[in-house]
Order: structure tokens, then sequence, then C-alpha cells
């Protein structure tokens, strides 16, 4: 997956075209981490269709909230740098991103 | 034809790792099944200050890492999955998963607790917005803003001291004229210059266009309705939700005996009125639900079920 940071995310996601999922996590979120290895199964099932990456929020904070991120895990879609859909909280699970991924593709 | 467990462990928190490692050290083999993060409700605690024995500065993350460590050693296998079914009535218990079948002489069933919603307008919609239930997940992004803390019992005002780290005030929202939570905590609330409270006063409705803007609170005794509206500066604020639990027993309804509330009932020896069926932790129907009955339950849950299991199969 790709590591997002507040230098190279405007470069891979919104300048990005084609579809790139995001998935905002922190090192305090336990259920981010539970989530983690469902998120990269998902990115070699869709390995050429979708870019999969991921953003530490520690990190980023204001980036986060600049995309309306205030809750963790959410996973955002974007196509050609527009954010299509997201997922967050109860919702965040790997056959909710399926069907977010599914519904766009 | 799958392989055939002595006992299946539903939930890998607190109850379900001591099941395990009692269960996997009594030489059974032990299968516990975790929907997603080991641990359960426990690992979402900064501060875990009562569990005797624990190291000092204990999270639930240090903590749990050790039980799962201990179970791992015994033996107990440990898999990921989301149980959809448990057939409990003939002598092999049947748990049917998503993606496999599952089959044990006796099954714990652990799967604990989740966090009560308040049930109000706007709460759904906003949830990751602003609206949270989880402290250590989403305090940060609230650093200088305003929080307020809903609910009055140990987790509420424990959370909202951890979120005075962060935010510029906590308000702590609780429905009654006194908060429930033990007096030592109260304490080091009352204290703390930057937590306030609002009293007598419940969640009417949360508003927002796609962010938390604003919430009214209703007056439980004069049923006053006040709105608060986010600081034109801040744009937002916090809501964490801490209104107490709802146990994990939708699968079990109509199988096993509850009380009004789902939690389910057992004996002292945490058995259900189905023999082999045993339940353990903040899931079943008892009077105080920490990390240390939950382990407590767990043990004793085990050792009944490798009797029951001697009994049953081995004469």
């Amino acid at each position: 997956m790709l590591e997002l940071t507040k230098e190279n995310f405007q470069e891979s996601v919104l300048d990005s075209k084609g579809l790139v999922i995001v998935d905002y996590w922190s090192d305090g979120c336990e259920p981010c981490k539970a989530l983690m290895p469902d998120v990269e199964a998902l990115a070699s099932e869709f390995e050429g269709q979708v870019v999969f990456a991921k953003l530490n929020t520690m990190k980023a904070r204001r980036l986060a909230i600049s995309q309306r991120v205030l809750g963790l895990p959410t996973i955002i879609l974007y196509k050609d740098g527009e954010k299509v859909g997201e997922v967050t909280k109860d919702d965040a699970n790997k056959a909710g991103i399926k069907n977010l991924i599914e519904a766009h593709i | 034809m799958s392989k055939l467990y002595d006992v299946i462990i539903i939930g890998g928190g607190p109850a379900g790792l001591s099941a395990g490692l009692y269960a996997a050290r009594a030489k059974m083999s032990t299968l516990i099944i975790e929907k997603d993060r080991n641990g359960g409700q426990i690992v979402t605690t900064e501060d875990v200050a009562n569990y005797p024995g624990g190291i000092e500065e204990e999270t639930g993350p240090s903590l749990v890492a050790r039980m799962v460590e201990q179970s791992d050693r015994f033996g107990a296998e440990r898999i990921k999955g989301k149980v959809l079914d448990v057939d409990m009535s003939g002598d092999i218990k049947i748990v049917k998963c998503e993606e496999a079948t599952y089959e044990a002489k006796a099954v714990i069933i652990a799967t604990g607790a989740s966090p009560r919603k308040i049930g109000c307008p706007g709460e759904k919609e906003l949830t990751g917005k602003g609206v949270t239930y989880c402290a250590t997940c989403d305090g940060a992004f609230f650093t200088d803003l305003e929080v307020f803390a809903i609910g009055g019992g140990d987790t509420a005002v424990e959370e909202a001291m951890f979120l005075t780290k962060f935010a510029r005030k906590v308000t702590i929202v609780h429905r009654r004229d006194e908060l429930r939570a033990a007096k030592s905590i109260q304490e080091k609330a009352f204290n703390n210059d930057k937590i306030d409270f609002i009293w007598n006063s419940e969640v009417a409705e949360i508003k927002g266009d796609g962010i938390v803007e604003s919430v009214v609170f209703k007056n439980r005794e004069t049923g006053e309705l006040t709105e608060h509206f986010a600081h034109e500066d801040d744009g937002t604020f916090g809501i964490f939700v801490f209104v107490g639990y709802i146990p994990q027993t939708d699968l079990f309804k109509g199988k096993l005996e509850m009380d009004k509330t789902g939690y389910i009932k057992t004996d002292e020896e945490m058995a259900t009125a189905i023999p082999g069926i045993f339940a353990a932790g903040d899931v079943r129907q008892k009077s105080l639900r920490q990390v240390v009955t939950a382990v407590a339950d767990g043990a004793i849950a085990a050792v009944q079920a490798e009797k029951y299991i001697d009994n049953k199969f081995e004469h």
C-alpha cells in the first residue's frame, strides 16, 4: 500500500486519475490496526484497478480534517481526485469497503 | 469434515482470552474466534488502573498483548472471523462463520458488549463526523476544539479526562444531577479546570451538514431545549458518547435465556440452560463488568467446559 504524507497527498490522491482508496488511520486507533489486514487483502484483490493508500492522521491531522475525516477508521474512495464515497466506524469493514469499490469500478 | 475441537470460544476479549488460556492449559483443543480486534472494548482504553497486578502505565493494548501471548503460548488457536450462527441443538455444537464452519464439544460465548448509541436524530449521519464512541481513536482530531462527553459513569468521566489532553474544553453532559462514576474518578474530574458540567440533560438532536455544527440538549426537569453551536472559528466540535453498553447477543436470541436488556443468564459456573454452552464476561447478566471479572468468568467457564466434556464424552 502507498504511504501517504502531507507532502504527497495532493499529487497521489487529489491530482491522480482513476480510483484511489485512502485508509485513514492512527497509532492510537486499535480498530484501525485490526482492519488493516483486511484492507491489505483487498489491495491484492483489486490490484491494477484501484490504488490503495493509507494516511496516518497523527502526522496529518489538518489534512484529514480538510477531507472531513473526524473519526477513525474512515476509508474514502476518490475518483479522478474527487471523493465519490466513504465508509466509517462500524461500516468500515471488509464487506463495506468491497461494496464501496464495486459500486464505482 | 472440519476438525472437531473440544472448545470453541466466541470472542477474543479478556474473558475469551482467559478461557482460551485455561482451556488450552488443560490440554483441550481450543479455538478462539474474534470478529475484529483482540481484546475487545478494553483496547480502546488508554489507562487501565484497576487490574490487579497490572504494570505501571498499563494501557488496554499493553494488557491485551500479554493476554494474547499467554493464551498462544499454551496452544489456543486464534482466528479472525464473524460468527453467523451457532447450532446448539446436538451434542456436537456447530459454529458457522462467514468463511468456514467449525465444530466443538462445548462453546463458550464471550462476545461482550458494545457502546450504546444515544438514539437521537443526526447521531447516525454524523458518526465519524464529530460524533464518536472512541476517545483513543478520535481524541486528537479535537485538539484545541471543544468537546462534549455524554454520560456520567466511570467510562464517561475517565474518557473526559483523557480528552482534556487534546481539547480546549470538555463538558460532561449527564442525565442526572450527580455522577455515577467512582468517587476517586469524580474527584479528579471536579479538580480539572478544563472540565465543565451540564446536569439533568440529554442529547435531543445533533445537527450539521456533513460535519457536527450544533447539538440540542434537553433539560429533563424543565423540558427546556438549548442549542449549542460550534464557535465560528472552530467550525465544529466533538460529541463523545459513553452512555453504557449493549450486549452482543443477537445471535442467541430465542436460543438462550436472557434478561430484558439481552444479557445471557448463567449459573455461578457460567453454564447456560443448554448443556455444553457457557457464557463469560460482559455478555453475562452480572453486577460488575470489568476486566478482572471477565477473566475470572473465562477461567471458570473453561474449567466447567472441561468437566462437562469429561462427563459427556469420555465415559
